[in-house]
């Protein structure tokens, strides 16, 4: 994999952004996670004591991106404009509809998702994939048949090759080798493009008379810069400015996505690497420099489409066609900012877009806006219309959690009691399985697509690897470590091997292998939420299109539920860890009296 | 707990008729009458570069009791745990009950020698009813219990107070007793003791050790005791083999040692116990 694919495209979170420093760190590890749910809880739990007999307020239209209002996707009635005759195709599946993790990609991928519904297919919807990696190795295996993309990214991103300038170029370019090497489809662009967008407050453009990047490059040695981390080390980003504009700042900071407006805001930073329909451009009125000398690769945005649709489903992929060159960059950008800055749901905007273009009934009944009533109230009502969704997600992060754990420990009880049997190993075999946990989550879960695809299975293989870990080393020390006095004289009087494991070692290192155990379930509590990237669900799907559409209720209805579920999992392991603990084992302040 | 009145008193262990009357602890004599229940031909064991056992020959006879002594490191515990083969010796011949030990199964082997070692080593998880009874248990007894608790009464514990306690609800003493009765349990004729008593106080050493002469002289198992003092060895065994460095420096009766010492070490060495 060349340095360029590991490279995050336009504007979503990077693997290195969920892990590096900032926002995306409390959910990097589980107990940073659940140490920061707590606060949340805490706050929750005295909100819910509040609300008392207010009782549960119903909120219509409060729906995830995930779980559209059903009406929404109702194939039209007699549709009006309906004057080419759908054959009703009768697909053998459900059309597989994914997005990558930003609220562009989410109302895209809901566009597509409902025209396709009201063209008749039905449709399976994996939002969130966690980056271009896994959404497109996704695709390439079938297991998504069409998902949002933009050209320039096909291009640096998963060919590695230098963007032409222009766009039209470009989409020649990666439609004729996306074809021809994969069999995936490029279906002629939306009709905007979200190219990045070096954005200033009003202020700043007035005072120093700034229109253009060339403008900016005289002034910039004055300037605090606020880039995303991955703009900071692309070739096409700061250190292509630096060589095409001699564009260098005072000094630069790296910032993450989701904080950078806020921060330019604020005044904390000049100058940000933006996109060009960002909904917050809209939304604090910032000013977007000009690429005077068209430094920046053209990022035609466009429906990328599989193999086995572009075969099997020929009425489908020309359904998606409809949208091609129906979306200008004031649009999209207006439809960024609802979902954005006025935290309506994606599929009523979704919807509401298809209407207005003419190619769906439009919003549909009874879908009104969520109330936006601030505090812990309209928390805990919105948590309250959400409680089916949530049972769900929490079912789903249950297996994912259970069956991870189970195989682990299936591997590294037996595993730790061989490596007890074969010292030498045993240092050497547990510091790789340690190796193991360091890789971060988010690359561990990419790294499986193309092994085991997405969904179930590559996730719960990620968490399985995750357990071993712990469970491994307690195994080992516990049965190392067993009291030698005893596991000697055992031996000395007769025991047999397996008798001393089964009757001595076992037994006395049952609440330290408890102990692994427990360690393990409450890490895979907090890195299952991650599993959403890779479309395996779970609770880290409200966490990660909440963050995507920086929406904090959506996250909270996700992370308040996996904090809770990592306490109760703790505490009902450590129950257990005390009932394994056999009889008689000397506990503190019960030594015996000295002679 | 209180120590005083947990501990037995010893003179109401001897005069208890069960202690005199017991007699299902036999102690089985299958081993030729004239030939050692435990011969070492010329044993030599290597840890590495180390000589832990350089050629060493010891005989015990049938119901005798044998000391080892020296200083840590001498080797005295390498060579008693060669005759229960948790050692294997490099070269030489190591017999108990005149078979080789190389040609038994360790685990058999084990099961028929009784086995005390420093801090008792007893199971923590398990009461000191089902620790005393694990040698007839493994040995599939159906009647291991009531095995367990004569030898319970014989070391000086009553059963039914006793037997239902954690190991870590007795005092160091009545550890040891137990241990001594784990080892009893199984009608060993040998007794495997390694520093036995080494962890006990003066006066709670003192008491057991003379549970273990008046248990001697009922029993009359043949005994190899690994203790690095020779007062407890002068008072314990017939005979006492001194060891230095890997090598067995004179064995004799206390008598033969007091009298005539056959190096300077081993007189220095009694004179620093005091039993010269």
């Amino acid at each position: 994999m060349s340095d360029r694919r590991a490279v995050g495209p336009r504007g979503e979170p990077r693997a290195s952004a969920w892990c590096g420093p900032g926002l995306g760190h409390a959910f990097a590890t589980a107990g940073a996670h659940v140490m920061v749910c707590l606060a949340v809880l805490a706050t929750t739990v005295f909100a819910i004591v509040h609300e008392g007999a207010a009782g549960p307020v119903e909120v219509a239209g409060a729906t995830a991106a995930a779980t559209p209002d059903p009406a929404a996707a109702a194939p039209p009635v007699e549709g009006p404009d309906d004057a080419v005759p759908q054959e009703a195709p009768t697909p053998l599946r459900p059309i597989v509809v994914a997005t990558k993790p930003f609220a562009e990609s989410y109302i895209l991928g809901e566009m597509f998702a409902q025209l396709l519904e009201a063209r008749g297919f039905s449709v399976d919807r994996r939002p969130g994939l966690g980056a271009t990696e896994i959404a497109f190795a996704a695709l390439r295996r079938g297991e998504v048949d069409v998902y949002p993309e933009y050209t320039g990214t096909g291009l640096l991103a998963i060919l590695g090759e230098e963007p032409p300038s222009s766009g039209g170029e470009a989409f020649r370019r990666v439609a004729a080798v996306f074809s021809e090497r994969w069999g995936v489809r490029w279906l002629p662009p939306l009709g905007f493009e979200n190219t990045y967008a070096v954005t200033v407050r009003p202020a700043t453009a007035d005072s120093l008379d700034l229109e253009t990047l060339s403008d900016l490059a005289e002034v910039a040695g004055r300037l605090t810069a606020g880039f995303s981390p991955d703009f900071i080390g692309r070739a096409d980003g700061l250190e292509g400015l630096r060589a095409a504009y001699g564009l260098d700042p005072g000094s630069v900071r790296p910032l993450l996505q989701a904080v950078k407006y806020q921060a330019l805001a604020a005044g904390e930073v000049d100058v940000i690497d933006g996109y060009a329909t960002d909904g917050q451009i809209a939304r604090y009125g910032f000013r977007v420099l000009l690429d005077d000398r068209g430094f920046f690769p053209p990022y035609d945005a466009a429906a990328l489409a599989g193999p086995a649709l572009v075969r099997d489903l020929p009425g489908a992929v020309a359904a998606l066609a409809e949208l091609s060159g129906r979306l200008d960059e004031g649009t999209m950008r207006e439809l960024n900012r609802r979902v954005e800055v006025d935290a309506e749901p994606v599929p009523v905007v979704a919807a509401d877009a298809l209407g207005r273009l003419g190619l769906t009934e439009g919003a549909p009944v009874g879908a009104e806006r969520v109330p936006s009533a601030g505090g812990a109230s309209g928390l805990v009502s919105y948590l309250w219309a959400r409680r089916a969704p949530t049972l769900d997600q929490t079912r789903r992060h249950m297996l994912l959690v259970g069956l991870s754990l189970l195989a682990g420990l299936a591997v590294a009880v037996p595993l730790g009691l061989a490596l007890e049997r074969v010292r030498g190993a045993a240092e050497g075999v547990i510091r790789a399985v340690g190796v193991l946990q360091t890789v971060p989550s988010i690359a561990l879960l990419a790294f499986m697509i193309p092994l085991l695809g997405i969904g179930v299975v590559p996730a719960v293989t990620a968490l399985f690897l995750y357990s071993l870990f712990p469970m491994l080393r307690n195994t080992y020390t516990g049965v190392r470590d067993a009291d030698a006095a005893a596991v000697s004289s055992a031996r000395a009087l007769g025991m047999n091997e397996l008798q001393l494991l089964r009757y001595v070692r076992l037994p006395l290192a049952a609440p330290v292998i408890m102990a692994g155990v427990r360690t393990a379930a409450v890490i895979n509590v907090g890195t299952a939420t991650l599993a959403a990237f890779i479309g395996a669900g779970g609770l880290g799907d409200p966490i990660v299109a909440g963050l995507a559409l920086s929406d904090t209720r959506m996250i909270l209805s996700g992370a308040i539920p996996a904090a809770l579920l990592a306490l109760g999992v703790d505490a009902g392991l450590g129950t257990l860890e005390r009932a394994v603990s056999p009889a008689g084992l000397e506990k503190p302040g019960r030594a015996p009296g000295v002679a | 707990m209180d120590q005083t009145s947990d501990r037995p008193q010893l003179s109401t262990v001897w005069s208890d008729p069960r202690f005199l009357e017991t007699d299902s602890l036999t102690i089985t004599t299958d081993q030729p009458a004239d030939g050692p229940a435990l011969s070492a031909r010329r044993v030599l064991k290597r840890y590495g570069s180390v000589l832990a056992l350089d050629e060493v020959s010891l005989d015990v006879d049938p119901g005798s009791s044998v000391a080892l002594v020296g200083e840590s490191g001498s080797g005295k515990t390498t060579l008693l745990r060669c005759f229960n083969r948790m050692v294997d010796a490099d070269e030489g011949r190591v017999e108990v009950g005149g078979a080789d030990v190389r040609r038994a199964d360790p685990v058999d082997l084990r099961r028929s020698l009784g086995y005390v070692q420093q801090e008792g080593g007893l199971l923590p998880h398990w009461t000191i009813l089902r620790n005393v009874a694990l040698v007839p248990w493994l040995r599939g007894d159906p009647a291991a219990e009531e095995a367990a608790r004569e030898a319970l009464d014989l070391v000086g514990l009553a059963p039914a107070r006793f037997g239902g306690r954690w190991p870590h609800e007795l005092s160091g003493g009545q550890r040891q007793r137990a241990a001594l009765a784990r080892a009893l349990a199984g009608s060993a004729s040998v007794l495997l003791l390694d520093e036995p008593f080494g962890a006990l106080d003066a006066i709670t050493r003192a008491d057991v050790q003379f549970t273990f002469t008046a248990l001697r002289e009922r029993l009359r198992p043949t005994v190899l005791l690994v203790t690095h003092d020779l007062r407890e060895a002068f008072r314990l065994a017939d005979r006492v083999a001194v060891m230095r460095t890997g090598r067995i420096e004179q064995v004799g009766t206390p008598d033969e040692l007091r009298r005539a010492p056959a190096t300077p070490w081993v007189a220095e060495l009694m004179t620093k116990a005091g039993v010269a």
